[in-house]
Protein backbone atom coordinates (compact mmCIF):
# COMPACT_ATOMS: atom_id res chain seq x y z
CA UNK A 1 0.00 0.00 0.00
CA UNK A 2 1.18 3.12 -0.60
CA UNK A 3 0.63 6.17 1.13
CA UNK A 4 1.63 9.47 0.03
CA UNK A 5 3.29 11.93 2.58
CA UNK A 6 4.26 15.20 1.19
CA UNK A 7 5.92 16.16 4.02
CA UNK A 8 8.75 18.21 4.45
CA UNK A 9 11.81 16.52 5.93
CA UNK A 10 13.29 19.95 7.68
CA UNK A 11 9.42 20.56 8.89
CA UNK A 12 9.99 19.45 12.66
CA UNK A 13 13.13 21.73 12.32
CA UNK A 14 11.10 24.58 11.15
CA UNK A 15 8.56 24.41 13.69
CA UNK A 16 11.00 24.50 16.57
CA UNK A 17 12.67 27.47 15.08
CA UNK A 18 9.51 28.85 14.47
CA UNK A 19 8.63 28.41 18.50
CA UNK A 20 11.76 29.54 19.30
CA UNK A 21 11.21 32.81 17.48
CA UNK A 22 8.11 33.35 19.28
CA UNK A 23 9.41 32.90 22.78
CA UNK A 24 12.48 35.70 21.34
CA UNK A 25 9.88 38.24 20.12
CA UNK A 26 7.95 37.77 23.65
CA UNK A 27 10.32 38.49 25.43
CA UNK A 28 11.65 41.74 23.11
CA UNK A 29 15.42 39.82 22.49
CA UNK A 30 16.82 40.62 18.66
CA UNK A 31 18.65 36.87 17.79
CA UNK A 32 21.48 36.97 15.04
CA UNK A 33 22.99 33.76 13.80
CA UNK A 34 26.57 34.07 13.18
CA UNK A 35 28.26 31.92 10.64
CA UNK A 36 31.27 31.33 8.60
CA UNK A 37 34.27 29.04 8.10
CA UNK A 38 35.92 28.29 10.40
CA UNK A 39 38.82 30.95 11.47
CA UNK A 40 36.80 33.90 9.88
CA UNK A 41 36.42 35.21 13.12
CA UNK A 42 33.14 34.91 14.48
CA UNK A 43 34.52 35.01 18.10
CA UNK A 44 36.74 37.89 17.72
CA UNK A 45 34.19 39.68 16.34
CA UNK A 46 31.74 38.46 18.94
CA UNK A 47 34.33 39.42 21.62
CA UNK A 48 35.22 43.48 20.17
CA UNK A 49 31.47 43.62 19.58
CA UNK A 50 30.63 42.83 23.69
CA UNK A 51 33.24 45.29 24.64
CA UNK A 52 31.62 48.20 22.72
CA UNK A 53 28.13 47.25 23.08
CA UNK A 54 27.42 46.00 26.92
CA UNK A 55 27.31 49.45 28.27
CA UNK A 56 24.39 50.04 26.17
CA UNK A 57 22.39 46.82 25.47
CA UNK A 58 22.11 43.25 27.89
CA UNK A 59 24.19 40.67 25.58
CA UNK A 60 23.51 37.12 25.86
CA UNK A 61 25.14 34.49 23.48
CA UNK A 62 24.92 30.90 22.37
CA UNK A 63 28.05 29.21 21.28
CA UNK A 64 27.73 26.60 19.08
CA UNK A 65 31.16 24.44 18.79
CA UNK A 66 32.00 21.02 17.96
CA UNK A 67 33.53 20.08 21.28
CA UNK A 68 35.51 22.08 23.25
CA UNK A 69 34.98 25.36 25.63
CA UNK A 70 37.73 27.37 24.50
CA UNK A 71 34.94 30.54 22.90
CA UNK A 72 32.84 30.39 25.65
CA UNK A 73 35.58 30.28 28.31
CA UNK A 74 36.78 33.51 26.41
CA UNK A 75 33.21 34.93 26.05
CA UNK A 76 32.46 34.37 29.89
CA UNK A 77 35.13 36.62 30.55
CA UNK A 78 33.83 39.29 29.28
CA UNK A 79 30.58 38.77 32.20
CA UNK A 80 27.85 37.99 29.79
CA UNK A 81 25.37 35.30 29.95
CA UNK A 82 26.93 32.55 27.75
CA UNK A 83 25.51 28.68 27.15
CA UNK A 84 27.66 25.97 25.64
CA UNK A 85 26.42 23.54 23.11
CA UNK A 86 28.79 21.33 22.25
CA UNK A 87 27.31 20.34 19.15
CA UNK A 88 29.23 16.69 18.74
CA UNK A 89 29.03 15.37 15.23
CA UNK A 90 26.64 17.89 13.96
CA UNK A 91 27.93 20.15 11.60
CA UNK A 92 25.68 23.05 12.18
CA UNK A 93 23.20 23.91 15.55
CA UNK A 94 19.68 22.87 14.68
CA UNK A 95 16.78 24.72 16.30
CA UNK A 96 16.00 22.13 19.16
CA UNK A 97 19.50 22.70 20.41
CA UNK A 98 18.68 26.47 20.27
CA UNK A 99 15.32 25.71 22.27
CA UNK A 100 16.85 24.02 25.49
CA UNK A 101 20.09 26.53 25.32
CA UNK A 102 16.87 29.52 25.77
CA UNK A 103 15.47 27.56 28.81
CA UNK A 104 18.50 28.21 30.57
CA UNK A 105 19.49 31.34 29.33
CA UNK A 106 18.00 35.13 31.59
CA UNK A 107 15.76 35.64 28.74
CA UNK A 108 14.10 38.68 30.73
CA UNK A 109 17.93 40.63 31.14
CA UNK A 110 19.07 40.13 27.61
CA UNK A 111 18.36 42.59 24.60
CA UNK A 112 20.71 40.94 21.98
CA UNK A 113 21.31 37.70 21.34
CA UNK A 114 24.54 36.19 19.55
CA UNK A 115 23.65 32.72 18.21
CA UNK A 116 27.69 31.53 16.88
CA UNK A 117 26.95 28.75 14.42
CA UNK A 118 29.61 25.93 14.00
CA UNK A 119 32.24 27.08 11.87
CA UNK A 120 30.55 25.75 8.39
CA UNK A 121 29.82 27.78 5.11
CA UNK A 122 27.38 25.03 4.20
CA UNK A 123 25.09 23.28 7.12
CA UNK A 124 24.37 26.32 9.26
CA UNK A 125 22.73 27.44 5.41
CA UNK A 126 20.18 24.49 6.03
CA UNK A 127 18.67 24.92 9.69
CA UNK A 128 16.19 27.92 10.97
CA UNK A 129 16.97 28.33 14.39
CA UNK A 130 14.43 31.22 15.34
CA UNK A 131 16.52 33.93 14.56
CA UNK A 132 15.87 37.51 13.53
CA UNK A 133 18.84 38.12 11.58
CA UNK A 134 21.66 36.04 9.62
CA UNK A 135 25.04 37.16 9.48
CA UNK A 136 27.63 35.41 7.49
CA UNK A 137 31.48 36.47 8.46
CA UNK A 138 33.80 36.13 5.74
CA UNK A 139 37.34 37.11 6.02
CA UNK A 140 40.21 38.23 3.58
CA UNK A 141 42.17 35.21 3.47
CA UNK A 142 39.81 33.21 2.22
CA UNK A 143 39.79 34.67 -0.76
CA UNK A 144 37.43 36.33 -2.57
CA UNK A 145 35.43 33.51 -4.49
CA UNK A 146 33.37 32.30 -1.42
CA UNK A 147 29.92 33.97 -2.58
CA UNK A 148 30.94 31.68 -5.91
CA UNK A 149 32.00 28.85 -4.23
CA UNK A 150 29.33 28.64 -1.26
CA UNK A 151 26.24 30.51 -3.20
CA UNK A 152 23.26 29.30 -0.73
CA UNK A 153 24.24 30.42 2.38
CA UNK A 154 25.44 33.99 0.99
CA UNK A 155 21.45 33.85 -0.70
CA UNK A 156 19.85 33.34 2.30
CA UNK A 157 22.38 35.77 4.79
CA UNK A 158 20.80 39.25 5.77
CA UNK A 159 24.51 40.87 6.20
CA UNK A 160 27.55 39.98 5.56
CA UNK A 161 30.64 41.61 7.39
CA UNK A 162 34.09 41.29 5.55
CA UNK A 163 36.78 40.52 8.12
CA UNK A 164 40.43 41.28 8.51
CA UNK A 165 40.55 43.83 6.13
CA UNK A 166 44.12 45.26 7.55
CA UNK A 167 45.29 42.10 5.88
CA UNK A 168 44.04 43.47 2.44
CA UNK A 169 47.94 43.95 1.24
CA UNK A 170 48.97 41.29 1.50
CA UNK A 171 46.50 38.91 -0.01
CA UNK A 172 45.07 38.32 -3.09
CA UNK A 173 41.24 39.30 -1.96
CA UNK A 174 39.37 41.84 -4.16
CA UNK A 175 36.84 43.62 -2.38
CA UNK A 176 34.72 44.71 -6.24
CA UNK A 177 34.74 40.92 -7.12
CA UNK A 178 33.58 40.31 -3.80
CA UNK A 179 31.07 42.42 -3.16
CA UNK A 180 29.76 41.73 -7.19
CA UNK A 181 30.02 38.47 -6.77
CA UNK A 182 27.43 38.65 -3.70
CA UNK A 183 25.44 41.30 -4.82
CA UNK A 184 24.91 38.65 -8.03
CA UNK A 185 23.19 36.24 -5.97
CA UNK A 186 21.68 38.38 -2.48
CA UNK A 187 21.33 41.58 -4.09
CA UNK A 188 19.40 43.05 -0.89
CA UNK A 189 22.38 41.96 1.50
CA UNK A 190 24.24 44.54 3.39
CA UNK A 191 27.88 44.46 3.93
CA UNK A 192 30.12 45.67 6.52
CA UNK A 193 33.73 46.15 5.91
CA UNK A 194 35.55 45.49 9.04
CA UNK A 195 38.85 44.71 11.08
CA UNK A 196 38.40 43.43 14.82
CA UNK A 197 41.98 43.65 15.08
CA UNK A 198 42.66 47.74 14.05
CA UNK A 199 39.00 48.11 14.73
CA UNK A 200 38.62 49.49 11.56
CA UNK A 201 34.46 50.03 9.97
CA UNK A 202 33.32 48.62 13.32
CA UNK A 203 31.61 51.09 14.27
CA UNK A 204 28.77 50.86 11.44
CA UNK A 205 28.41 47.20 12.21
CA UNK A 206 27.42 48.41 15.96
CA UNK A 207 24.96 50.85 14.85
CA UNK A 208 23.28 48.33 12.52
CA UNK A 209 23.14 46.34 15.90
CA UNK A 210 21.89 48.51 17.91
CA UNK A 211 19.08 49.81 15.13
CA UNK A 212 18.39 45.67 15.25
CA UNK A 213 17.53 46.15 19.13
CA UNK A 214 15.82 49.29 18.90
CA UNK A 215 13.33 47.71 16.17
CA UNK A 216 12.73 45.10 17.98
CA UNK A 217 12.44 46.14 21.25
CA UNK A 218 10.07 49.04 19.94
CA UNK A 219 7.61 46.59 18.25
CA UNK B 1 27.58 15.88 7.67
CA UNK B 2 24.34 16.84 8.70
CA UNK B 3 22.69 14.23 6.84
CA UNK B 4 22.60 12.39 10.35
CA UNK B 5 19.91 14.59 11.17
CA UNK B 6 18.12 14.57 8.18
CA UNK B 7 17.62 10.62 7.85
CA UNK B 8 16.55 10.47 11.34
CA UNK B 9 13.86 12.64 10.11
CA UNK B 10 12.95 10.94 7.46
CA UNK B 11 12.68 7.92 9.55
CA UNK B 12 10.92 9.31 11.88
CA UNK B 13 8.52 10.95 9.33
CA UNK B 14 7.83 7.21 8.22
CA UNK B 15 7.35 5.55 11.03
CA UNK B 16 4.62 8.03 12.22
CA UNK B 17 3.07 7.68 8.70
CA UNK B 18 3.45 3.77 8.72
CA UNK B 19 2.02 3.95 12.47
CA UNK B 20 -1.13 5.80 11.50
CA UNK B 21 -1.74 3.19 8.85
CA UNK B 22 -1.19 0.18 10.87
CA UNK B 23 1.02 -0.90 8.72
CA UNK B 24 3.96 -3.78 10.18
CA UNK B 25 6.62 -3.13 7.28
CA UNK B 26 8.29 -0.24 5.28
CA UNK B 27 9.48 -1.32 1.71
CA UNK B 28 9.71 1.83 0.01
CA UNK B 29 10.38 5.54 1.21
CA UNK B 30 10.72 7.79 -1.88
CA UNK B 31 12.60 11.41 -1.37
CA UNK B 32 12.40 14.26 -3.41
CA UNK B 33 15.38 16.27 -3.01
CA UNK B 34 16.91 19.31 -4.82
CA UNK B 35 20.34 19.15 -6.04
CA UNK B 36 20.59 22.66 -4.51
CA UNK B 37 20.55 21.65 -1.04
CA UNK B 38 23.14 20.17 -0.29
CA UNK B 39 22.58 16.43 0.42
CA UNK B 40 24.15 13.54 -0.88
CA UNK B 41 21.67 10.51 -1.36
CA UNK B 42 24.48 7.58 -0.67
CA UNK B 43 25.24 9.56 3.00
CA UNK B 44 21.54 9.25 3.77
CA UNK B 45 21.32 5.81 2.21
CA UNK B 46 24.12 4.87 4.54
CA UNK B 47 22.81 6.30 7.72
CA UNK B 48 19.45 4.92 6.80
CA UNK B 49 20.70 1.51 6.90
CA UNK B 50 21.87 2.11 10.49
CA UNK B 51 19.57 3.44 12.17
CA UNK B 52 16.40 1.62 10.78
CA UNK B 53 17.76 -1.34 11.91
CA UNK B 54 15.31 -3.04 14.80
CA UNK B 55 12.45 -0.74 13.30
CA UNK B 56 9.49 -1.80 10.88
CA UNK B 57 11.60 0.03 8.10
CA UNK B 58 14.65 -1.83 8.43
CA UNK B 59 15.80 -2.95 4.64
CA UNK B 60 13.43 -0.27 2.91
CA UNK B 61 14.72 1.11 -0.17
CA UNK B 62 14.99 4.41 -0.25
CA UNK B 63 13.98 6.15 -3.40
CA UNK B 64 15.89 9.38 -4.47
CA UNK B 65 14.09 11.92 -6.97
CA UNK B 66 16.35 14.59 -7.82
CA UNK B 67 15.39 18.29 -8.63
CA UNK B 68 17.76 20.24 -10.98
CA UNK B 69 19.04 23.38 -9.23
CA UNK B 70 17.31 26.22 -11.17
CA UNK B 71 17.78 29.71 -11.52
CA UNK B 72 16.65 32.81 -12.86
CA UNK B 73 18.93 35.17 -14.42
CA UNK B 74 17.56 38.84 -13.20
CA UNK B 75 19.41 40.87 -15.86
CA UNK B 76 17.60 38.59 -18.74
CA UNK B 77 15.22 36.18 -16.99
CA UNK B 78 16.48 33.82 -18.88
CA UNK B 79 15.86 30.15 -16.69
CA UNK B 80 19.02 27.74 -16.56
CA UNK B 81 20.57 24.86 -14.61
CA UNK B 82 23.32 25.78 -12.98
CA UNK B 83 25.98 23.13 -14.30
CA UNK B 84 28.75 23.68 -11.75
CA UNK B 85 29.40 26.03 -8.56
CA UNK B 86 29.44 28.62 -10.57
CA UNK B 87 26.04 30.54 -11.11
CA UNK B 88 26.45 32.85 -14.64
CA UNK B 89 23.74 33.26 -16.86
CA UNK B 90 24.64 31.13 -20.03
CA UNK B 91 23.05 34.00 -22.45
CA UNK B 92 24.56 37.48 -21.17
CA UNK B 93 27.11 36.17 -18.34
CA UNK B 94 25.62 37.73 -15.76
CA UNK B 95 25.96 36.58 -12.17
CA UNK B 96 22.94 38.32 -10.85
CA UNK B 97 20.49 35.50 -10.23
CA UNK B 98 17.94 33.78 -8.13
CA UNK B 99 17.54 30.67 -7.32
CA UNK B 100 13.71 29.23 -8.24
CA UNK B 101 14.14 25.47 -7.60
CA UNK B 102 16.11 22.41 -6.50
CA UNK B 103 15.88 23.42 -2.72
CA UNK B 104 12.98 20.37 -2.46
CA UNK B 105 13.63 18.46 0.04
CA UNK B 106 10.64 16.33 1.42
CA UNK B 107 8.93 12.85 1.27
CA UNK B 108 6.73 12.43 -1.08
CA UNK B 109 5.41 8.86 -0.53
CA UNK B 110 6.10 5.53 1.57
CA UNK B 111 4.96 1.79 0.76
CA UNK B 112 3.77 -0.20 3.62
CA UNK B 113 2.89 -3.60 3.86
CA UNK B 114 -0.70 -3.88 6.30
CA UNK B 115 -2.59 -6.97 7.32
CA UNK B 116 -5.39 -5.79 5.15
CA UNK B 117 -3.15 -5.72 1.87
CA UNK B 118 -0.96 -8.75 2.56
CA UNK B 119 -3.89 -11.26 2.40
CA UNK B 120 -7.51 -11.30 3.75
CA UNK B 121 -6.69 -13.45 6.44
CA UNK B 122 -6.04 -11.70 9.25
CA UNK B 123 -3.72 -13.61 12.41
CA UNK B 124 -6.90 -15.00 14.38
CA UNK B 125 -5.58 -13.79 17.43
CA UNK B 126 -4.21 -15.99 20.56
Amino acid sequence: MEIKVLQNILGANEAIAAQNRQLLDEHKIAAINFMSSPGAGKTSLLLQTIKNLKSKVKIGVIEGDVASKLDSDKIKGEGVAVIQISTGSSCSLEAHMISLALKDLPLTDIDLLFIENVGNLICPAEFALGEHKKVVISSVPEGDDKPTKYPLIFTETDVVVINKLDLLPYVDFNLNNFRRALKGVNPKVKIFEVSCKTGEGLRNWYSWLLSEVKAITTR
Amino acid sequence: MHELSITQSILDISLDKAKAAQAYKINKISLVIGELTGFVSECVQFYFDFLSKDSIADGATLNFKLVAGELRCRKCSTTFNPKDIMWVCPICQSRSVEVIGGRELYIESIEVETNGDKSPTKYSGS
